[in-house]
């Protein structure tokens, strides 16, 4: 297999507080290969945009610090240096941010906002940049694109903003589009145009995507493989069937069981998972998910479990238990009302 | 945008309306106080008196009155000061110069000044720079401008006048600019440079608090994660939606300033601006001065307020109308 495009490896991001070091990311290793769509699904404060952020290096608070390494196309980028970094950002890696209200510049048009990225990294007189910048509010489907491009972004409502940041990001051609919870701030039904427009210029730009969300309904339709992060760690790791239909750890099961399916039958009411994320200062002892976890016993306080492959190639996950008591619990943990009936 | 504009200064002309208005309500309509003795200054005899109650027809009716006074303000221009016994229009009108010489040269000092500290605590926070330039600035806003005024006539008219730095300074007073440009600038530079101290730490001050906090905002992130330079970053994202509240606090500083607020400036360096001309007569009680004075401060803060509204369209589309 050819080299993946960005290799994480053991990365740890933490930060210093006056209450003493935040663990934000704490030793998470995983890889994007070329085109391939990855989310990385956790609540918040899990670590999942600080993750991403860092691969960026766009987290420029002085008590950063970081260790591991970030490979991208086999070079540290970690080592280089903010210049070089730059020529990175923008032309080989992209992001989309959460909040398309606030994410655009309110003073300046969208076109100037686009045609600034362009112009950044490519060698183009002011005609040019304004065809490629109607060309691309085109593709991602802003009606009217040679008036809109000298609208400013108060004038666009929520969904079209993030169209525009979505051109904004694929404008020269990325190799990894990072999406940091694309889809949050929009109502449902702009939600689902947005994820297909992502999958659709995913396949147009063959790009590879990196999917950021705290809702597993969004990746099941996009992602190829799907991470869950807890407390600044990856606790499973598989392709969507592996995640939807054999989900390993308790705590993917409390994901799943949070949401609304209509593959399956539908309960009267979600379940939630009790307790709150630890403390990223003194993690508990043992498996973090301990404290919340139903299905903990004296092994999770004692030894901290590892992300290995137990059930099959590439499902990594990191619980104690066995994989038959897994399989036999599972049900009851995602939703106890259709187990037992079933 | 040309609706817009023809709003606002209809609204500018309302509001000097209004202000004349209640202008003339305090110096004539006051109960208990006579208009005409007040008029006449501190020690009229009854034949002035006498004149001006007919000259404002004081026993007629209140538009009547309003009337007569605002035809003495802007259209005959012939209001005395009972005081110096000239005419206050043209004092008011050849006063204007000075002050508008003395507030454009501080703004120009104090705009660039203010944008460069403000820029560099910015950048340099975290090291021991920011503190330092911040506490200076402190230290500029805390100083009272007439007392910085005197120390610096100290020391330049005449403790150090001899010394070769400060030689050139002329005696305080002012030259028209079209009579001697060099003398006209070489007598304005401290008081310039005085006027401008505690508005530079000011707006250093309001600048860097405003740069850091746009520094979080998320569209500035979005610019660094287009790959663009950290200095452009700095000046077209960050420092560009900063000067939004720059501006509009400029507007009416600047305003203020022009309307007589630089007083105790060009009473220090003895500049015949306005501020000179209100302070002159609120210590002889030249009730017309006063009034006329009030009336043009008045005039030129509802012009800066309307020129501030119309710089905010410009620099923000988002209160620009549609």
């Amino acid at each position: 297999m050819a080299e993946p495009l960005l290799e994480v490896k053991d990365l740890k991001v933490s930060f210093r507080t006056e209450d003493g070091l935040v663990r934000a990311v704490d030793g998470i290793t995983f890889s994007v290969d070329e085109g391939e769509v990855v989310g990385i699904v956790g609540e918040s404060g899990s670590g999942k945009s600080v993750t991403m952020m860092s691969v960026m290096r766009l987290i420029n608070d002085p008590n950063a610090i970081y260790e591991g390494e970030i490979l991208y196309k086999g070079r540290n980028l970690m080592g280089v240096s903010q210049d070089a970094m730059r020529q990175v950002r923008g032309e080989e890696i992209a992001m989309i941010f959460q909040d398309p209200m606030t994410s655009l510049n309110p003073v300046y048009t969208v076109g100037w906002q686009i045609e600034e990225q362009l112009n950044e990294h490519n060698d183009l007189n002011k005609g040019q940049a304004r065809q490629r910048a109607i060309a691309l509010l085109t593709q991602v489907g802003i009606p009217k694109p040679e008036q809109r491009i000298d609208d400013y972004p108060h004038q666009f409502s929520g969904g079209m903003r993030q169209r525009v940041m979505i051109a904004l990001a694929l404008s020269c051609n990325p190799d990894l589009l990072i999406a940091d919870e694309p889809t949050t701030a929009l109502d449902v039904t702009i939600q689902a145009q947005i994820l297909e427009l992502i999958k659709n210029l995913k396949q147009e730009f063959g790009s590879a995507v990196v999917l950021i969300t705290h809702d597993l309904g969004v990746v099941a339709d996009v992602a190829d493989r799907i991470l869950v992060m807890y407390a600044g760690r990856i606790v499973e790791e598989g392709n969507k069937e592996q995640i939807f239909y054999d989900p390993q750890h308790p705590y993917t099961w409390g994901l799943l069981g949070s949401i609304a399916r209509l593959d399956r039958p539908r309960a009267r009411r979600l379940t939630a998972i009790a307790g709150q994320p630890p403390s990223l200062i003194n993690r508990p002892q043992g498996c973090s998910f301990r404290p919340r976890c139903p299905q903990a016993f004296d092994r999770c306080r004692a030894e901290d479990p590892q992300l290995t492959a137990k059930v099959g190639d590439g499902h990594l996950d990191a619980c104690h238990l066995s994989v038959e008591d897994k399989r036999e619990r599972r049900d009851r943990t995602i939703n106890p009302e259709l187990a037992e009936t079933a | 945008m040309v609706t817009f504009l023809v709003r606002r200064l209809l609204g500018l002309v309302a509001v000097m309306f209004a202000l004349t208005v209640l202008v003339f309500l305090i110096f004539f309509e006051t109960p208990g106080v006579d208009p005409a003795v007040l008029m006449a200054g501190r020690h009229p005899d009854p034949q002035t008196i006498k004149n001006i109650k007919h000259e404002f027809g004081l026993d007629r009716s209140l538009p009547v009155q309003y009337g007569l006074m605002m035809k003495h303000l802007f259209v005959t221009r012939d209001l005395i000061s009972y005081g110096t016994r000239t005419k206050v229009i043209p004092e008011i009108i050849s006063a204007t110069p000075v002050t508008l010489s003395l507030v454009i040269g501080a703004a120009v000092i104090w705009v660039v000044f203010s944008i460069v500290l403000g820029l560099a605590a910015a950048v340099l926070r975290g090291t021991i720079w920011d503190p330092l330039l911040m506490v200076l600035a402190l230290i500029g806003i805390s100083m009272p401008v007439f007392w910085l005024g005197e120390i610096v006539n100290l020391f330049t008219q005449s403790r150090w006048h001899g010394f070769f730095l400060f030689s050139w300074v002329p005696p305080l007073g002012y030259t028209p600019l079209t009579q001697d440009p060099l003398k006209w600038f070489e007598g304005l530079v401290f008081p310039w440079l005085t006027l401008s101290v505690l508005y530079v730490g000011f707006y250093a001050r309001v600048l860097r608090a405003n740069l850091i906090e746009t520094g979080s905002e998320d569209y500035v992130r979005t610019a660094r994660a287009k790959g663009i330079s950290e200095r452009r970053v700095l000046v077209r994202h960050n420092l560009r939606t900063s000067m939004i509240t720059f501006v509009s606090l400029f507007g009416l500083d600047f305003g203020i300033l022009v309307a007589g607020g630089a007083l105790l400036t060009e009473v220090v360096f003895a500049l015949p601006g306005v501020g000179l001309l209100t302070y002159n007569s609120l210590t002889s009680l030249d009730l017309p001065v006063i009034m006329a004075t009030v009336i043009y401060g008045a005039f030129f803060i509802s012009l800066a307020s309307a020129l501030v509204d119309l710089l905010y369209a410009w620099l923000d589309p988002r209160v620009r109308p549609a």
